[in-house]
């Protein structure tokens, strides 16, 4: 069966091991997490996970209704057919001369991507898209030689009318 | 009204209509077992090792359909009743499970006996909860019992530190819960309902495959009136047994790997299945890809994560048993299905399962068809795991309903022996026979000193092959009968039982059983029948591993292993 990319929000109760829940289950039923973010959200007490899940149609049907069954998560919407903003953040920390410096901006510039710090050897890239953006602009910086890269994992919103 | 955390602890229980804890203290728990004192209205029994805490709330919880609870100290205790939570939460049992926990500064310093046990039971519960304020202690309880009997039913376990036990809050008992992610669905989709019935009323074939769902929503008269208003023959699941009157003519007993030959001729051949809070085991199905391979499949089902998991459904059903039979009752039509009854009838009569050989020998077989003889289907049957387990669920008459109490999903041996300690104490006033391997016996006879104590009437039964008999079977049938780890030495049964001052006799022939059994059952008080059996016996019908239904062996069977695939086992 074909393997499909899944994103999905969960709205979970802010309590100590919600992370543990969800993880534990992933890895119990063998479902496998490409990303997972977390953050608070406009709602005291809940909290906003984006869940990136890769399977097979079966195994997204039992991620969605594994997930559901969590006591602590409150709401779970597969995202993956509306309307989204899906954003990541990258830091990639890439080794510079002053020879290829000037190379590495006008790189940075094209992909609207800032440069937060630069040392003698290297500089660190911060880049915000979506992950074919980084993936791209990975693969470019990939000859000068990467020392780090730091990915936050998807956040992903609707458009429009909530989800 | 000002409470310390413990007397919390005891009056959410009685507000929940809690009469027995199964437990066992320790340290930490010595300010609640201090304030139990205080509340005669808790009985309080006292196992002879955690695991029997959380089997004995199991079988309490199966035997009466209400909330087991069972008491583990920290530590060791809370790790020793891990077993039984997981086998509790496996079969979907309505379970509390209350830990002590080291004082709340302690925690995570790996301080004397602490064990992160919501951790450790995270992916074995329903839900867990670790109380980090007495003032939490009520609103815990109310959800914890609200979760573990709505919905699917599971097994919950609350850690308590022993600093929440005295320290003190306001105590007022919530009157509702407010869970906002937890909303099961109980009432079936109408239009799914009458998709149902049109299949149902189209059916030449239909079978109603039903399982433990239909005992725990306690739809036994609904099941009863869909089977007889349509004609269709009910197979039940190992843990579907006695939701239906096995003295029926529409009862035609269990399918799955040792269900009975014309029954998984049956599913083989049916252009319908209805299946009714059950969940496609593979132990139930065999070989999915060659399960009720004509059929098309509705699919009833409280928890929606069941539909589609194993099995493909046509008409998938989300809801409480009761309720969508009561519907479905309501729109189907008076059917009879006459040539398919008769033909099931037919291979009933050509493949006669439950035959027991004639001769001298003492066969296991015969012990429990003359238990059930003699109880008249009547009593209620705890059993182990292992073949004794099958020939209970093959050759036992369940006649009445929720009958049958055994481990199904984990297959824990030894649960038996605590599990009927929870069951008599559920059920006082109904004879109560706990059906032991020599195996299983062994790994938690020490409950004999429950029963001793508590002056349980059990009648247990050892069926005394010398083997671990299932795990011996397999390696008979696909291991070429290299027996390694599965002959067993028991001890003397006769002085154990003596040691605690129970009655016992052990039977070596067949025509002694039938005044054993009588003698045990008119006893008045616990009774220890030991029956040396036939060792060698292997269950039968029996589908191999890697085999669809429809592959079945019957006995004799050695000369066709040799025809069969490599079982992937
Ligand atoms: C706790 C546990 N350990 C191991 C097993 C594997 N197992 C399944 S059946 C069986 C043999 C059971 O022996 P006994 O209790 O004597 O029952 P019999 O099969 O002989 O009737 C074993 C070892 C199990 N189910 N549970
Ligand atoms: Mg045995």
């Amino acid at each position: 069966m074909t393997q499909d990319q899944h994103t999905m929000v969960a709205l979970v109760a802010d309590r100590p091991g919600v992370l543990n829940r969800v993880a534990s289950l992933f890895r119990r039923r063998g479902f496998n997490i490409d990303s997972i973010a977390v953050g608070h959200t406009e709602q005291k007490g809940v909290s906003r996970m984006t869940i990136v899940v890769n399977g097979d149609e079966a195994t997204i049907e039992q991620v969605r209704k594994q997930l559901d069954k969590v006591i602590d998560v409150i709401k779970l919407s597969d995202i993956t057919e509306s309307s989204i903003v899906d954003r990541e953040l990258a830091l990639i920390k890439v080794r510079s001369t002053p020879e290829t410096r000037s190379e590495i901006m006008q790189i940075v510039d094209i992909f609207r991507a800032k440069i937060v710090d630069v040392a003698p050897d290297s500089v660190i890239i911060e880049v915000t898209g979506d992950t074919d953006k980084i993936d791209s602009l990975f693969n470019l910086l990939h000859n000068f030689g990467i020392k780090e890269m730091a990915r936050s994992g998807r956040l992903a919103m609707t458009r429009g009318s909530n989800l | 009204m000002k409470l310390n955390g413990a007397q919390i602890v005891c009056e959410s229980l009685i507000r929940e209509g809690v009469e027995v804890i199964f437990g066992y203290p320790g340290g930490v728990l010595l300010p609640f077992y201090d304030t139990l004192l205080q509340y005669p209205q808790l009985r309080h029994i006292l196992v002879r090792h955690e695991q029997g805490a959380a089997h004995a709330a199991d079988g309490y919880a199966r035997a009466t359909g209400r909330v087991g609870v069972c008491l583990a100290t920290s530590g060791p205790g809370a790790t020793n009743l891990v077993t039984g939570i997981a086998n509790a939460q496996m079969d979907s049992s309505p379970v509390l499970a209350i830990t002590g926990q080291v004082v709340r500064p302690l925690l995570g310093k790996d301080g004397f006996q602490e064990v992160d046990i919501t951790g450790i039971t995270l992916p074995i519960t329903k839900h867990n909860y670790l109380i980090m304020d007495a003032g939490d202690v009520a609103r815990t309880f109310k959800e914890a019992f609200h979760i573990a009997t709505t919905g699917r039913m599971g097994t919950v376990l609350v850690d308590i530190p022993k600093d929440v036990f005295t320290d003190e809050a306001e105590f007022q008992y919530p009157a509702k819960v407010s869970l906002p992610g937890y909303k099961p669905v109980t009432r079936g989709h109408p239009a799914q309902i009458r998709k149902a019935t049109e299949l149902i009323n189209r059916s030449l074939r239909p079978v109603i495959i039903a399982g433990r769902g239909v005992t725990l929503s306690r739809a036994f008269d609904e099941l009863k009136e869909l089977a007889e208003k349509a004609q269709v023959p009910v197979i039940t699941t190992l843990l579907g047994i006695s939701c239906f009157p096995e003295n029926h003519v529409l009862s035609h007993g269990m399918l799955g790997m040792h269900g009975l030959a014309h029954v998984n001729m049956a599913v083989s051949h049916a252009d319908l299945v209805i299946a009714i809070g059950m969940r496609f085991d593979d132990r139930a199905t065999a070989m999915v890809s060659g399960f009720a391979p004509q059929a098309s499949v509705i699919h009833i089902d409280i928890d929606p994560a069941e539909i589609g998991k194993n099995v493909r459904v046509d008409i998938p059903i989300v809801g409480d048993s009761k309720n969508v039979l009561r519907e479905l009752c309501k729109l189907i039509e008076v059917n009879t299905h006459m040539d398919w009854l008769r033909q099931l009838d037919t291979w009933q009569h050509e493949h006669p399962s439950t035959a027991i050989r004639d001769g001298h020998d003492l066969l296991p077989q015969y012990v429990i068809s003359t238990i059930s003889d003699i109880t008249d289907g009547d009593a209620v049957i705890v059993t182990g795991v292992g073949q004794h387990q099958m020939w209970s669920a093959q050759h036992y008459c369940y006649k009445k309903p929720n009958s049958l109490i055994s481990s199904g999903g984990l297959g824990t041996m030894g649960f038996e022996l605590p599990a009927a300690v929870g069951a008599k104490v559920g059920r006082p006033d109904e004879p109560v026979w706990c059906i032991c391997g020599d195996g299983g016996f062994q790994m938690t006879m020490q409950e004999l000193g429950t029963i001793a104590q508590e002056r349980l009437a059990v009648k247990v039964v050892i069926i005394n092959n010398g083997y671990l008999g299932m795990v011996r079977q397999w390696q008979d049938l696909f291991y070429g009968r290299r027996y390694i780890a599965t002959p067993l030495s028991g001890p003397d049964f006769q002085k154990i039982a003596e040691a605690y001052g129970i009655r016992a006799l052990r039977v070596t022939e067949r025509g002694e059983v039938e005044p054993a059994v009588r003698t045990a059952m008119d006893h008045d008080g616990p009774f220890i029948l030991e029956f040396v059996v036939e060792p060698e016996e292997n269950v039968y019908p029996m589908v191999p591993p890697g085999a669809s239904l429809a592959d079945i062996i019957e006995p004799p069977v050695r000369q066709t292993l040799g025809a069969m695939p490599n079982f992937n086992l």
